[in-house]
């Protein structure tokens, strides 16, 4: 075989190959550096009809709509606080039912436009994420007593389960290594379920629910922590007994209680929630036991020992 | 010695590489892109560029155990500051900014919390590294004892990974990914040992 020349890598070339190494650990090393976050304007949806405003609403600073859309756990989309905003566009959101079963006298599936039409009012509710940020969200929903009473709980409806989608073709986090089991499972208790602050959102601010915030619909439980509220609902089903849930069974285990009630006292296994930080504040303020929804809920816990039953 | 001649620029364009995670981030607090949560962005990257430096002071006697460069050696003792640099950031954005100076929240996290614990702790073995990084310390100490002393680098890069690995409720890529390099990082040195008995001094120390 004949070597050119040319073929020879000049010598100038060749004393310079550690320089070339170090550029190449360089190039390596700007992998590291942070993606660019996406500070832009979030897309808004289409205008929700015939709104109310409704009670109780706080009024508190409203977190602004791109916060809201753009800081969101919603593990089905990664576990990443933009991951949802960068993937969530993937999720089909029609055709959409809702599939309401168990002990009840008339199980029924109903369609997301059925349910769409409503009577809808605006709630603002502070939210208190679990990881001790919290929002201020004016929702657009009913509540889920509404929704109950159609299909006639029996006697023996001790529990609601509510269960939430999965398409995972559309759904990065899901799959061999998602973080969490899924599908995501969540419960209340059925006098927590029928409590008139418990909500069903089909919106925010108005408008209907961007799909990472859990379009088409969801719940809000506003003093609960954040994760009890599930998102993109597409089956309750009522029972008898306490239903296993996501972050008290499935995900290792030991991340929470069943009730999740938002309290100061009780401190989280690697954190304490005495105090959260307002997403848009720098220092963090007092959390508020039931997040400051006690006098309408403090009742349903009477004699509980909230310390046990976290 | 002759290479340090050649290749003036080494450590310098360390140096700024090092540096710019830091410019990065500043430039986004600046425009505003640190995102929703901007304390926990802040306090996130800095530990992470905290670990990262620590990583890269670590691959420098690997880089050279396996394909015989000796440039990174000459750069490691401005790694490992680096490191105790952003770790000490990182912790004053936690006690200043993240708990507000909350002298008794913080005393609380550290005792009872096992992923802050191993955090602190993982600073704590970095502080006496920083502090006897000069060339005087390493002559006060000698070098037999000055060595034994740095091999704490290690404790603080597997107490680092543990910190990481805890905060998050589940397991996590980045966090498991970075204990496997560490134990190829110290493989790589304990396999060199005991294919052959440690080098002598001149070998192994920074030249400058």
């Amino acid at each position: 075989m004949r070597i050119r020349p040319s073929d020879i890598t000049p010598r100038s070339v060749y004393l310079r190959r550690r320089d070339f190494l170090a550029l190449g650990a360089a190039g390596a090393g700007a992998l590291l550096l942070p993606r660019r976050s996406s500070a832009a304007e979030t897309p808004h949806g289409r205008k929700l009809e015939g709104v109310k405003a409704g009670q109780p609403s706080t009024d508190e600073k409203k977190t602004p709509f791109n916060e809201v859309t753009q800081y969101n756990n919603f593990y089905e989309f990664g576990t990443d606080k933009d991951d949802p905003a960068r993937h969530a566009g993937k999720l089909q959101t029609r055709p959409w039912t809702v599939k309401v079963e168990g002990e009840c006298a008339k199980p029924r599936t109903f369609d997301i436009d059925e349910l769409l039409k409503l009577p809808v009012e605006e709630r603002v509710y502070r939210l208190r994420c679990v990881e001790a940020w919290s929002m201020v969200i004016p929702w657009d929903g009913f509540p889920l007593a509404a929704l109950l009473e159609k299909v006639q709980p029996t006697s023996r409806a001790k529990f609601v389960a509510f269960e939430s989608s999965v398409q995972k073709e559309n759904m990065p986090g899901v799959g061999a290594f998602g973080a969490i089991p899924f599908p995501y499972l969540e419960g209340l208790r059925i006098d927590e379920a029928t409590h008139p602050l418990t909500l069903l959102a089909v919106g925010i601010y108005g408008e209907e629910l961007p799909k990472q915030d859990g379009a088409p619909i969801r719940l809000v439980v506003p003093w609960k922590y954040g994760f009890k509220s599930a998102k993109s609902i597409v089956k309750i089903r009522l029972q008898e007994t306490q239903p296993a849930t996501t972050w008290a069974q499935y995900a290792g285990g030991t991340e929470y209680g069943f009730y999740a009630n938002v309290n100061p006292e009780v401190d989280h296994p690697r954190w304490s929630q005495a105090k959260e930080r307002r997403i848009g504040e720098v220092f963090r303020k007092p959390t508020l036991k039931f997040n400051g929804y006690g006098d309408q809920v403090a009742k349903l816990y009477e004699g509980m020992d909230l310390r046990k039953f976290f | 010695m002759e290479k340090a001649a050649r290749q003036p620029w080494i450590k310098p364009l360390v140096f700024l590489a090092a540096l710019s995670p830091l410019l990065w981030l500043a430039s986004r607090a600046v425009r505003g892109t640190l995102g929703p949560d901007p304390v926990a962005e802040v306090l996130n990257r800095l530990g992470l560029y905290a670990i990262c430096l620590l990583f890269c002071s670590l691959a420098c006697t690997p880089l050279q155990i396996l394909l015989g460069w000796t440039w990174p050696l000459r750069v490691r003792r401005m790694l490992g500051l680096f490191a105790f640099f952003y770790g000490c950031l990182h912790l004053s954005t936690y006690v200043f900014v993240d708990q507000g100076l909350d002298l008794r929240g913080i005393g609380k996290d550290i005792a009872k919390r096992r992923f802050v614990t191993v955090g602190f702790a993982a600073w704590c073995a970095l502080l006496p590294l920083a502090v006897t990084s000069t060339q005087g310390w390493v002559k006060r100490l000698g070098f037999r004892r000055w060595k034994a002393l740095h091999r704490l680098a290690y404790l603080a890069a597997a107490l680092a990974c543990v910190h990481f690995i805890w905060r998050f409720k589940t397991a996590l890529l980045q966090p498991v990914l970075f204990t496997a390099v560490l134990a190829v990082l110290l493989g790589t040195r304990l396999a060199a040992r005991v294919r052959r008995p440690p080098r002598s001094m001149g070998v192994v120390s920074e030249s400058r």
